[in-house]
């Protein structure tokens, strides 16, 4: 279903994609902030990270074709220098995150007229595309190290963007100000981590430590490295009960901002968490498995659980999909602790699927807001008869999110189902089909709402989104139904990535 | 036309009406012409379906692998064939009717409301059609989401609560127990195809089985088995036709259509006889049946009686599917014809009297039956051929069904299946008899016509059609027998 994007490209850049997925967005960043006119930051922005979901594509392809990529930065070989590695595990989060980049970056154009000041346009797209560079950065680096620098520039300007929503509502400086110190802390958990492991094996290269972890397995520096480690990403993840950050960014960043954390940001964290757990550490590992047992597992139905019923009771749109969201984590988790391929392969689908929905339905809730003011559900009343495009993508999304037949989300479930099944997991399918009868509570809710209820004078002064803000909402929202009806190349991809994490990163 | 062409048009016409009524909507009589035409050009298609269906032909369409080895598969078999034909027979009279009742109560967003009804149809013609369990689940949740607009159609309060209940408990049962099931299976057997004799059998033991058996039938919700019958009294919310087609045909018969499915093609009538668990839901049919007759003798509201009689005789069906023998069977196979026939005819006229006066409750219609002597006489034909007198439809359903209770060795069954026909005589009967007497003595007020004229033709045509209807099954009960007979193998 792709276009040969590889064949396209000359020679001498194909070799250099592992890097130029990084560069191009990292390189503008300092530019667009010195541009006096937004508008030419915005199509900057938009140019570096449409090149940068070009080359991941072909990166994907040339991953496809020939294996396992290695690149060694500055020409230092690995284990001695950075390496970056580009597999069948990373190379479609790249691909995500910069299509969501993409699409992201289209919807800002509308979106970020209204929520900040004009000359703060610049800069915040100067921190957006750093922010950016950074999630990619994360997910294609191979150097235990180099992760902690790219999530930190990541971590760092999200927080920028996060605080940027003050200028609307004060209440986002005090949401920034908790995600920095929780953020720093999951930061400073790994790198603590990391710097156990290096004791332990005297190595940061990712595929080095993963053959020299079997040897030393059984001491207290890698059981405490692995904790921390664990710790910090399940942090960055929103892994419940680490989750507390993650509603308040949510709420009252500006929209953009929330579209493009709530499709990237958990789920790089989530890749980062994957790739440490399934190809430096390995699953085979006495205390991993009592880890994904006792932990993970646990923790993850207590997320889908718990978090659904909070979902239930909130009176706030976006805070709303922001329990959602952690209880989606809650269920990717579930799928990684089952440490079996087809677990792990079906936790990717559903991150795929779910990165399509919930930026989706942040995307519809913006579009809303932004003629209407509130993002109250009450609200909400009746705003399908004023704006019908925004509410049907809406509801499309929120479908998926159910886990309803013939969208994405119904087959990522049923494979985490099936995963589960063939080991015997009963409590978790039973878990998940709690947390989708809740599901089936809070969005039932909101539709009603959008689609049903009587608007007030209100709700009839609602427009319809403008159509910069349209396509993107249904490129997405068409995508969960395609990848409804024929998932077979998002599975292929997954599928290849459970692979590589159980053949232990090599080819 | 080749078959795979035949079953891409039966699932393609009900889209292309619901398309062509969204860009009729300005003209409301080229609108209802085009629900008219698709309705009619449905009906010949699945009876050309249905009679290649009769004559052996192997009818099937399969799409690639979707993920995970899933496809959408579409196979022909003499039930879902007699399923397609009820469905979409009946839609062309209940969209005459829909016409007839939705102008004479001037209700507002008709275009919604015939959109969904293609919708609708789509998602009953993939449930009739499906040819693997997958399948047939994704189609069972297109018809739930395009019931729900339909349900809340007045988008009043009561209206919105209603339909709240009615997409909970549908989409809650199927997700939570349903969906379940059908992982559980596709995890034992490797596939999810629908094999004669039974995909299971031989690959559960009877605990296991059991399980199985009772997540299929109590996630089936719209089987209406208790404890998860309450959805379709709240739905009869929805205006008349919606309550007609949907919820006395193709909803609810999808409902005890795929519990009779499951039954035949998934665990096959020999693994179902053995299993413990077949008991159980029995016992709780026999229930439903017995319970939700007298809940239905303390309604005064009509639509409310008729709807609780609708649970009682849906769970007929999943009584005789749990008697796992083929006169059992092939009654609960008949039970979804003929009780099709009838209850749409018992709806069609309590719409058909709201539409005329107004009235809703029973204890008004007093007299009534003078003013409407062809609505009330056609509620009389369809009330007998419910409660199974002969010459009438209903009685063959119920003799077969009895005919397996004994030939199973239940004769418990038997016993519920005259009480509930005691029942139905108690509680069909009066409207029918009250509407047709004279008026009260001592007030000799009869209700009078709302409407100028009384009940619109259109909406008495149809009514009077299938009222006729019920006539004809009696006589042509040898058709659809023979026609089924193969799904349960020889007759006895």
């Amino acid at each position: 279903m792709l276009i040969d994007v590889l064949s396209l490209l000359p020679e001498s850049w194909v070799r250099h994609l592992p890097v130029l997925v990084v560069l191009g967005p990292m390189l503008l960043s300092p530019i667009c902030a010195a541009m006096p006119k937004w508008r030419i930051a915005w199509a900057l922005a938009l140019f570096g990270i449409i090149t940068s979901s070009v080359f991941a594509f072909a990166l994907l392809q040339d991953v496809m074709a020939h294996g396992r990529i290695s690149y060694a930065l500055g020409g230092w070989a690995p284990p001695l220098g950075i390496e970056f590695a580009a597999d069948m595990l990373n190379a479609p989060v790249l691909v995500l995150v910069s299509v969501i980049g993409v699409l992201a970056t289209i919807f800002a154009m509308p979106t970020i007229v209204q929520d900040i000041n004009e000359e703060k346009r610049s800069l915040f797209l100067s921190a957006y595309l750093l922010c950016f560079a950074g999630l990619m950065g994360v997910a294609i680096t191979g150097d235990a190290f180099n992760l902690f620098v790219f999530l930190e520039i990541s971590s760092i300007s999200t927080y920028v963007l996060v605080a940027i929503g003050g200028s609307r509502d004060r209440r986002a400086f005090t949401a920034a100000y908790n995600y920095l110190i929780m953020g720093s802390l999951g930061a400073t958990f790994y790198v603590i981590g990391i710097g156990f492991l290096y004791a332990a094996t005297g190595t940061l290269n990712m595929a080095d430590m993963a053959s020299r972890i079997p040897e030393v397995a059984d001491s207290k520096t890698i059981h405490a490295g692995f904790a921390f480690i664990v710790a910090g990403l399940a942090l960055k993840a929103a892994m419940f009960p680490l989750h507390q950050w993650l509603p308040n960014a949510y709420t009252y960043s500006p929209s953009f901002v929330t579209v493009f954390l709530s499709a990237t940001a958990t789920k790089v964290a989530f890749y980062a968490l994957v790739r440490l757990l399934f190809s430096v550490f390995s699953p085979e590992l006495e205390f991993q498995q009592v880890v994904f047992t006792w932990v993970l597992a646990p923790m993850a139905a207590v997320a889908a659980i718990a978090c659904s019923f909070q979902a239930v009771f909130q009176t706030n749109i976006k805070r709303m999909l922001a329990y959602s969201s952690v209880a989606q984590v809650g269920y990717m988790l579930m799928g990684l602790s089952l440490a079996s391929a087809a677990g792990l392969s079906a936790s990717m689908f559903h991150m795929i699927n779910h990165a399509l929905m919930k930026g989706a339905l942040f995307m519809a809730v913006a579009g809303v807001v932004m003629s209407l003011g509130s993002s109250q559900l009450k609200d909400f009343a009746g705003v399908a008869r004023k704006a019908p495009w925004t509410a049907t993508a809406l509801g499309i999304s929120a479908l998926s999110l159910v886990g309803v037949p013939l969208t994405a989300g119904f087959l990522s479930k049923v494979a985490l189902f099936q995963a589960a099944l063939m080991q015997d997991w009963w409590w978790a399918v039973v878990v998940l089909a709690i947390s989708s009868v809740l599901a089936v509570l809070y969005v039932g809710r909101m539709l009603e709402t959008v689609f049903f209820k009587t608007p007030g004078p209100a709700q009839l002064q609602v427009k319809e989104a403008p159509l910069m803000l349209l396509i993107p909402l249904w490129v997405l929202a068409l995508g969960s139904i395609y990848f409804g009806l024929d998932a077979s190349f998002i599975t292929s991809l997954t599928d290849g990535a459970a692979n590589v994490a159980f053949s232990g990163g090599q080819p | 036309m080749s078959n795979e062409l035949l079953i891409s048009l039966i699932l393609l016409v009900p889209l292309l009406v619901a398309g062509a009524v969204l860009a009729l909507n300005s003209i409301p009589d080229v609108r209802e012409a085009a629900t008219l035409v698709g309705a009619g050009a449905l009906f010949i298609l699945c009876t050309v379906l249905a009679i290649r269906t009769g004559s052996g032909q192997e009818i099937a369409l399969e799409s690639p692998d979707i993920a995970l080895g899933l496809t959408f598969a579409f196979k022909l078999e003499p039930l879902g064939a007699m399923f397609a034909m009820i469905a979409s027979g009946l839609w062309i009279l209940n969209s005459l009717y829909s016409i007839g009742y939705m102008r004479g109560s001037r209700e507002r967003n008709q275009t919604r409301f015939y959109v969904c009804f293609g919708l609708a149809l789509f998602g009953a013609m993939g449930v009739a059609m499906a040819g693997n369990l997958f399948t047939l689940f994704v189609f069972y949740e297109v018809l739930t989401l395009s019931t729900y607009p339909l349900v809340a159609h007045k988008g009043d309060e009561n209206a919105r609560r209603g339909a709240r209940i009615y997409l909970l408990t549908l989409l809650g049962t199927s997700i939570g127990f349903l969906l379940m099931a059908v992982v559980w299976t596709f995890a034992i057997a490797g596939n999810l195809d629908f094999v004669e004799g039974g995909l299971l059998a031989g690959k559960v033991g009877p605990a296991l089985g059991s399980v199985l058996l009772l997540l299929f039938a109590f996630g089936v919700g719209k089987a209406a088995l208790m404890p998860f019958h309450f959805w379709l009294p709240n739905a009869m919310v929805a205006p008349t036709p919606v309550s007609a087609l949907l919820h006395a045909v193709a909803v609810v018969k999808a409902g005890v259509f795929t519990i009779l499915k499951v039954s035949v093609y998934i665990f096959g009538l020999d693994l179902l006889s053995a299993l413990p668990g077949t008991e159980i839901v029995m016992w709780v049919g026999c229930f439903t049946i017995v319970v939700a007759s007298l809940i239905a003798l303390t309604k005064d509201n009509l639509k409310a009686r008729l709807a609780y009689s609708t649970v009682s005789q849906l769970s007929y069906v999943t009584v005789g599917a749990m008697l796992a023998n083929t006169a059992g069977a092939s009654g609960a196979a008949l039970q979804i014809a003929m009780h099709a026939m009838a209850k749409i005819t018992l709806f069609m006229c309590a719409g058909a009297i709201y539409v005329a006066t107004g009235k809703t409750e029973i204890s008004q219609m007093r007299g009534l039956g003078r003013r409407m002597p062809i609505v009330f006489t056609c509620f009389l034909i369809a009330s007998l051929s419910i409660i199974g007198v002969p010459p009438l439809g209903g009685s063959w359903a119920k003799y077969e069904l009895m005919q397996g209770a004994v030939d199973a060795d239940h004769i418990y069954v038997v016993y519920v299946l005259i009480a509930s026909t005691l029942l139905n005589v108690a509680y069909l009967l009066p409207i029918a008899l009250l509407g047709l007497m004279p008026p009260n003595a001592d007030t000799l007020e009869v209700a009078g016509f709302k409407r100028p004229g009384g009940a619109p033709f259109l909406t008495v045509l149809p009514l009077a059609i299938t009222a006729t209807g019920c006539f004809v099954l009696f006589f042509g009960v040898d058709v659809i027998s023979d026609f089924i007979s193969p799904v349960f193998g020889a007759r006895p």
